[in-house]
């Protein structure tokens, strides 16, 4: 990737405490315009890569760039960059408009802005509220607002679903994809696998501090090995599918009454045509790609 | 910087904080002017029973402003309250991480909380001081204190001196809340440490042995505030000061921009 299409990348960014590696040898590259998912369980070091980032926590060894600027210069770049960081942290006693303006003065940004990003996130008829009466997922808003406030090049987000509803998220994944269909690049880290992998275009998967992949979501798909779920009309017939797969050399198994078979989309039809020979009756035939979350398990080693 | 100051200011202003703090400034200032006048011939006096105010010195250019003086101390624990709270609740709000976001120049933003809180500080002192002056005027004549040097020359440059002097020791006692807000992250801690050590912990030291009177912190702020007292030279308190002072400022600066803001 040349560098004026890359967004953000780190070369072996590492931060240890103590003995421990919170983040270690970091790679990867996000390109600009993309929606980059940040995946992890907890503790796997995204927020720890994140304050990084943003110039809050200082590296234990290793570089990175933001829009061209080192990680270490944060003043170049933090001007261009929208954050939320381990959820949205406001002033209890002032209304969600006055925490925006006290952020919009301090950055140098319009007040006009203000009310823009309330309106854009759907607060603007609880801006006057004081922001310890905000819900979790007002609270929740009013972060993303606030992390709007500079019209980012890119926006980096810690868990920004967190306590919205379905209609919430499902707003805000428009947002994103809106603001990345603008130019805008999205960093966004979640546990939700489910919704990285709706609106991600790039995948970093990150595990104990280490990246186990990085690169675009479709190239990870395909890496994995996609499989066909079987039903029969007698489930007694569901062991002798199993036997049809393995003799044409598919692994197989059975999993509360599904066949579970590896083996890409065309197989199915040859599958189909030789139960059909030895008088099986197919009644679920379903090609399927293993999910962000099956997938993440697979590489990470985990068990769900 | 500009922009830091302003956006500090507009955590200040807001009522519950700015009213409230003018209010308890108020509140200490009306009572202690006011009792320097109504208990003028009382036999428990109407001051320290160590130093007593007399009529002769509340009628001296000075005596406008005595009641002003008297307070400061305690406009600097107010004072001392305020820089705390105000630092160290950006650490236990979290929001220390987005004003970094936003100004990632450590010190400039440092700086410019100051500057703000300062300013604070000393409209606090002048609203203070004016009403301070305001109570002695209309108490005077029912105390039979003469008001004719008050507003002499003489007398508004007594008045400005104390201004000066209880300005530098209330932003004196602000800065070490500061510092204590940087060291300790917490507001509760740092104004308990803060208040326990001005109050409690000074005095009893200084019962105990009064020399050490010549070299705590508080009380060298406390002396500032008088103008000097017999025990402690103003240049003396003003040098010790500065010593205490610089020194907490430059260990909290080194540690605010190094540190890793991990909350």
């Amino acid at each position: 990737m040349h560098a004026q299409t890359i967004a953000l990348s780190v070369q072996d960014l590492s931060k240890k405490y103590d003995d421990r590696f919170a983040v270690s040898h970091a790679n990867f590259e996000v390109p600009l315009g993309s929606i980059c998912g940040f995946v992890g369980p907890n503790g796997a070091g995204k927020t720890t890569t994140i304050r990084m980032l943003l110039g809050l926590i200082s590296p234990t060894g290793g570089t990175g760039q933001i829009l061209g600027h080192s990680i270490n210069d944060p003043d170049e770049y933090l001007k261009h960059v929208g954050a939320m960081i381990e959820g949205p942290a406001f002033y209890p006693a002032l209304s969600g408009a006055e925490n925006l303006h006290v952020l919009a003065t301090l950055g140098g940004f319009s007040h006009e802005r203000v009310a823009e990003v309330l309106a854009t996130v759907g607060l603007a008829d609880r801006a006057q509220s004081k922001f310890k009466t905000y819900s979790l997922g007002m609270k929740q808003r009013l972060g993303i607002a606030a992390a709007l406030l500079p019209d980012p090049k890119i926006l980096i987000l810690d868990e920004p679903t967190n306590g919205l509803d379905p209609e919430g998220i499902q707003e805000i994944r428009d947002l994103l994809r809106g603001l990345a269909n603008n130019g805008t690049t999205v960093f966004v880290s979640s546990h939700l696998l489910s919704e990285l992998e709706i609106i991600s275009d790039y995948i970093v998967m990150l595990r104990k501090g280490e990246v186990v992949f990085a690169g675009p979501i479709q190239q990870l798909f395909e890496a994995q090995q996609p499989f066909i779920l079987v039903r029969t009309e007698n489930e007694s017939d569901l062991q002798k599918v199993v036997e049809i797969a393995i003799a044409d050399g598919h692994k197989a198994h059975i999993q509360s009454g599904v066949a579970h078979i590896e083996g890409p989309a065309a197989w199915a039809g040859i599958l189909n045509k030789k139960a059909f020979a030895v008088g099986i009756v197919l009644t679920q035939l379903s090609p399927q790609l293993p999910n962000l979350e099956e997938t993440f398990f697979e590489m990470t080693g985990d068990k769900k | 910087m500009i922009r830091v100051i302003r956006a500090e200011w507009r955590k200040l202003r807001r009522p519950t904080l700015f009213l409230g703090t003018i209010g308890a400034a108020l509140f200490f200032t009306g009572l202690f002017t006011s009792l320097l006048f109504l208990l003028i011939d009382s036999p428990q006096g109407n001051s320290d029973p160590a130093n007593p105010i007399s009529r002769e010195m509340l009628s001296s250019f000075g005596g406008s402003v005595i009641g002003f003086s008297n307070v400061a101390g305690l406009l600097g624990i107010i004072a001392y309250c305020v820089f705390a709270a105000q630092t160290a609740q950006e650490y236990t709000y979290g929001t220390l991480r987005n004003l970094l976001v936003r100004q990632p120049r450590r010190l400039r933003l440092l700086v410019g909380k100051l500057i703000s809180m300062k300013i604070f500080a000393i409209v606090m002192v002048m609203i203070s001081g004016v009403v301070s002056i305001a109570i002695a005027y209309f108490l005077a004549p029912g105390a039979k204190v003469s008001r004719e040097f008050w507003f002499t020359s003489d007398g508004w440059s007594q008045i400005i001196h104390t201004y000066v002097n209880v300005s530098i020791s209330v932003v004196g006692f602000g800065i070490l809340g500061m510092v204590m807000g940087l060291l300790l992250r917490s507001p509760i801690s740092s104004i308990s440490i803060g208040v326990l050590w001005i109050l409690i912990i000074e005095n009893l030291l200084g019962a105990v042995k009064k020399s050490t009177l010549d070299w705590l912190p508080g009380n060298q702020l406390q002396v500032i505030a008088s103008g000097g007292t017999p025990q402690v030279e103003y240049s003396n308190a003003m040098t010790l000061a500065a010593i205490y002072i610089g020194v907490g400022a430059l260990i909290a600066s080194i540690l605010f921009s190094r540190r890793d803001v991990a909350n």
